[in-house]
């Protein structure tokens, strides 16, 4: 895995909520085809890591580079059209439009993503509901559906922030099914994880997050030797 | 003498017309006041200055260049857009992170600016706009001699309000617009250029005022003050509607247009209270509006 080509970079990014100073430097390498999960307890920067890669949040310093491009210097609409998908915490679901409107809503930015009929297949709950408005899904179907809205469109690069938090165990494990799918095809993915154990089955690599910023990275084979540690950070 | 509730059918559907006159222009200035707020969140008080320019663009390139009132129920709106287009990219943009209210003060500021500029060169007395030919006359339909140029109004305004509709609400387009009304940076990480839907909406929103400008403009005065008599009016409708009810401004904008020509018939002294005694009813049962959603 090691000898792949970095596909995201990130050096020394800070980023600030107005004057609160949220990350201090976090650093940290995604190669093409790696899924990388961010641990870290609740208030560490993880989403605002996620946020500040895309460019939701702006106030922010350090290097992004993603594929080629230099995100620090991207407008956020642009981010998208380097192959960049993010898939938000609270899923981005919109009432106003309907599954089907949902998922055709962002533009195609490579012929490389799934078709709609992959997207069925794999998503079948979406299809049965595809002229419901998107808030009456549960919250798995919206999972699923943030999720499918980026398949659809052909990114190189997947970022899930928290995607089986408040789910079911039975939809957990059927979202965990679908990365798997998606790893074999594949897909880079960086997640950002509380639940241990569904990301221990997931990753290749983790990064650990403390007080805003990475205070360890380490590959899955580690993870026996580093379970104390993991412990005594998170409470696993 | 066929009489309704006492009242002559030729007083009763003579009233129901011209409220169906009213309504359509109604509809389609709440229509556009309606997607603005929607879209942008900004009470855009200078709808009403914008429709006084479209009858103005009508009229003067009627009278300065001889573009006659087909070309300019084109040209009207595409240049009170374009002007729309360069207050959104210079000015009002830089409101939106602000409170609500500086975006009424600033549209509220310019609206007066604009009116008092046509003043200055136009005077305060409203000028005629003659009714294209094909257009003149009227019909007598048995029960009431219908204006032509009057059930053009209707029927165009319809046309405009439903072809709006289906734009907002049929089209990928229009998703893009409803899902930025709720979240525009997540539209953003889509790859949307947000920025200049804004920008587009506010023409829109504009250029549907100017066409309501330029259909009004051989039904009443061309006049710097039309707008300011009409937009507090319609502001009344949008509230009854819901603020940023595509649907709900559409629907609203006749049936209180019709209601207020109705009631000139049964109760005259109230016609001009009624629209707005109705708005605070609704506001006191459903404060969200008709169709509005309830945060």
């Amino acid at each position: 895995m090691s000898d792949r080509e970095i596909l995201l970079s990130v050096r020394d990014l800070n980023a600030w909520y107005d004057e609160s100073h949220v990350l201090h430097g976090v650093n940290l390498n995604v190669r093409r085809g790696e899924t990388v999960t961010i641990l870290g307890r609740n208030g560490v920067g993880k989403t605002t890591t996620l946020r500040s890669i895309v460019g939701i949040l702006r106030k922010r310093t350090g290097e992004i580079e993603f594929n080629g491009h230099d995100l620090m210097r991207l407008p956020l609409h642009k981010t998208a059209k380097t192959g960049l998908g993010f898939v938000p915490e609270e899923r981005g679901i919109f009432a106003s439009l309907s599954v089907e409107e949902n998922l055709m809503l962002p533009p195609k930015i490579s012929d490389s993503g799934m078709s709609i009929e992959e997207i069925y297949d794999l998503f079948p709950n979406l299809y049965e509901r595809k002229t419901s408005s998107g808030t009456k899904l549960s919250g798995g179907e919206q999972q699923m559906l943030a999720m499918a809205r980026m398949l659809r469109i052909g990114v190189d690069m997947l970022l899930l922030d928290e995607p089986t938090e408040g789910l079911a165990p039975v939809i957990v494990q059927r979202i965990g099914e679908v990365l798997q799918t998606l790893k074999q095809r594949g897909m880079t993915i960086l997640l950002i994880e509380q639940n241990f154990r569904f990301a221990s089955k997931i990753a290749d690599r983790f990064y650990l997050m403390e007080h805003g910023l990475v205070s360890a990275g380490f590959d899955a084979d580690e993870l026996p030797a580093r379970m104390d540690m993991l412990h005594e950070v998170l409470g696993v | 003498m066929i009489m309704i509730f006492g009242i002559p059918i030729q007083a009763f559907l003579g009233q129901l017309l011209i409220g169906l006159i009213n309504g359509s222009f109604y509809a389609m200035l709440s229509l556009g006041l309606a997607i603005i707020f929607g879209m942008l969140r900004v009470i855009n008080f200078a709808h009403g200055a914008q429709y006084m320019m479209g009858a103005f663009a009508g009229m003067l390139l009627l009278t300065w260049l001889g573009v006659n009132y087909w070309f300019a129920l084109i040209f009207a709106p595409v240049i009170v857009g374009l002007t729309g287009i360069v207050v959104e990219r210079f000015a009002l943009r830089r409101l939106y992170n602000l409170d609500h209210l500086y975006g009424l003060l600033f549209t509220f500021g310019l609206a007066l600016v604009v009116e008092g500029t046509f003043r200055y060169f136009y005077g305060s007395s409203g000028q005629p706009y003659a009714t294209p030919e094909i257009l003149s006359g009227g019909v007598n339909l048995g029960f009431m001699y219908l204006p032509i140029y009057r059930g053009w109004v209707v029927v165009a305004s319809l046309i405009v309000c439903i072809g709006t509709w289906v734009l907002i609400e049929k089209t990928r387009l229009g998703a893009y617009l409803r899902a930025a009304t709720e979240n525009p940076i997540l539209v953003q990480s889509f790859g949307i250029n947000v920025p200049l839907l804004l920008t587009l909406t506010y023409g829109l929103g504009a250029g549907l005022a100017a066409l309501a400008g330029i259909m009004a403009a051989p039904i009443y005065q061309v006049s710097p003050l039309m707008g300011s008599n009409l937009i507090i009016v319609v502001f009344a409708i949008v509230v009854v509607g819901g603020m940023g009810s595509i649907l709900g401004a559409i629907i609203t904008g006749y049936a209180l247009g019709i209601l207020e020509g109705l009631t000139k018939v049964f109760y005259p002294e109230a016609s001009n209270i009624v629209i707005f005694v109705i708005m605070a009813l609704v506001l006191l049962v459903r404060p969200a509006g008709l169709f509005g959603r309830e945060a």
